[in-house]
């Protein structure tokens, strides 16, 4: 039996007009994992993580972070309870130089770790007087971590973080991150295409195909599970 | 094209002239360009709202008080106003067309502009500045004190606005809502409360605008009308979405509207403005975006 789990989503629903984005799911995340959230495209992903951070309220059920309910924090505040996240399509502030947006990332709240800290902790003191905009996606995507780094969070949500980048940058991310969890005593969530990366980093995986959640367990055992090679490869004949 | 008798003594009179009226014009750009940043709304109200404050500096100066004693008081009461125009009036139009809050703003000018007629009359009345009308002598010019004044405050205000939003939490924190709303509510940005802060902002600037103009126009219901039409005019010459650019475009239409209006015979008093206007035309063909603008690039 787990100690009480750092984030729970508690048998969560959300539809959008007929579309059923999520129906009914439940997960948890223990502090210190590293938890991956896969499934085909469509399957509810990023907006189960609009749900926990707030930017989507669920039509049911209930979302817990360190065993109090998130649903009453918002927008704006759940940064304070400690998570942070970025986004799929990398949303920085296009007009801020790096430092700045790294500096805005702790505007709330603020860490043990100091601005300066993060960027060079990310690998981007060369570019931090340069516009955000304009940056190689690689170099984006660091931006925006930083960004959430710079928060101090303890539950951090990772949006496709290999989108977009070449076969050696996902090899670096990946050793980054199981580094960064230990140094930054972080415990992170990421939905991620990239299965090789998954597999190889996640303590334990979620499935999730058309809004509802078809399996659980380690990257061995979810592999192995007949309805998400279903899922992925299509029914069987 | 007649010149009239030039001595370099008088031209240096008209440049100071034109660079002071073109400080009214950049500070009331700039008000625009802080409230089209943040929110990204126009605010056809920047003119009465300027109106409006000038006639509380007039009424407290009325009762005993000095100029520079009403000055902080009319800025503070600028703010408020602001964030609660900001707050009541354009909030619910936050997430909607541009045009809604556009209109809003025009109801809101049209509004205000009856009420000051309501409270203090529709006469024009004479406004006593803080700056002496005393001329001091450089090189052989008459430079009016009020003048250099006029442009001192605006240079003060710029570089007051400048470390506001280069090296403040709260200024950066405005920068970035006014970028990208949802990522910075994620980061614990109250946006909400950035965009009022950007109006309050605006209608101080605005309200200094309205506290340097009154002593030359006379202060009525209406002073600011064709100012507001000049400020919108050097905004758009600088690039809307400039603070830089709406001060550069201020001063530069100020000095070019003077300079016409007295040495090009024909274009005289009455011909300046549709000129100047005529000439921002010109350039905007040349660049769309503005002096310092950045036209919207559209990835397809």
């Amino acid at each position: 039996m787990r100690a009480v789990p750092l984030l729970e989503v508690d048998d969560v629903s959300k539809r959008f007009g007929g579309i059923v984005a999520l129906d009914g799911i439940s997960l948890d995340v223990g502090a210190g994992e590293i938890v991956g959230l896969i499934g085909p495209n469509g399957a509810g992903k990023t907006t189960a993580f609009n749900v926990i951070t707030r930017l989507s309220a669920p039509d049911s059920g209930d979302v817990r972070f360190d065993g109090e309910t998130l649903l009453r924090t918002r927008p704006n505040a759940v940064v304070r309870r400690g998570i942070a996240r970025t986004f799929q399509n990398v949303e920085l502030f296009r007009g801020l130089t790096v430092a700045e947006n790294v500096r805005v990332g702790a505007h709330a709240r603020r860490g043990e770790h100091s601005v300066d800290d993060v960027i060079y902790y990310v690998g981007i003191s060369s570019v931090r007087h340069r516009l955000a905009d304009g940056l190689p996606y690689g170099t984006q995507k660091r931006v925006e971590l930083a960004r959430a780094l710079a928060s101090s969070p303890r539950l951090i949500l990772l949006d496709e973080p290999a989108g977009g980048l070449n076969h050696e940058e996902v090899e670096d991310l990946g050793a980054f991150l199981r580094r960064f969890r230990t140094d930054f005593d972080v415990t992170i969530l990421l939905v991620e295409h990239h299965m090789g990366l998954v597999m190889g980093l996640a303590d334990r995986v979620h499935v999730l195909d058309f809004g509802r959640k078809i399996a659980e367990g380690t990257p061995r055992e979810v592999q192995a599970d007949p309805a998400v090679i279903q899922a992925y490869l299509g029914t069987a004949a | 094209m007649i010149v009239v008798a030039f001595t370099w003594a008088e031209f240096a009179e008209q440049v100071a002239a034109g660079l002071a009226s073109g400080a009214v014009y950049a500070s009331l750009a700039l008000a625009l360009v802080l409230i089209f940043r943040t929110t990204g709304a126009i605010n056809f109200a920047q003119g009465e709202m300027a109106t409006f404050t000038t006639f509380i500096a007039w009424s407290l100066m009325n009762h005993g008080l000095g100029f520079w004693a009403a000055f902080p008081i009319v800025l503070v009461i600028a703010f408020v106003g602001g964030i609660g125009i900001e707050r009541t009036l354009m909030r619910p139009f936050e997430r909607g067309p541009v045009v809604s809050a556009a209109i809003v703003t025009l109801g809101l000018a049209l509004v205000l502009n009856g009420l000051m007629s309501v409270i203090w009359g529709g006469a024009d009345r004479t406004f006593n500045g803080g700056f002496s009308t005393r001329t001091v002598k450089i090189a052989g010019a008459h430079i009016s004190i009020q003048y250099i004044g006029m442009v001192a405050v605006l240079f003060v205000l710029v570089a007051l606005l400048a470390v506001f939003f280069r090296f403040t939490k709260v200024g950066l924190a405005l920068r970035a809502a006014s970028l990208n709303p949802d990522s910075s509510r994620l980061v614990g940005i109250r946006v909400g409360w950035m965009f009022a802060l950007g109006w309050g902002l605006a209608a101080v600037v605005g309200a200094i605008a309205g506290l340097m103009i009154a002593p030359i126009e006379s202060l009525g219901p209406d002073m600011m009308q064709v100012i507001l039409l000049y400020a919108f005019a050097a905004a758009v010459l600088g690039g809307l979405d400039s603070p830089v650019g709406a001060v550069v475009g201020g001063l530069l239409l100020g000095l070019v509207i003077t300079l016409l209006g007295r040495y090009v015979g024909y274009v005289g008093q009455t011909l300046k403005l549709p000129v100047a206007l005529l000439l921002i035309l010109a350039l905007l063909v040349v660049r769309p975006g503005g002096l310092f603008g950045r036209v919207a690039a559209r990835r397809v």
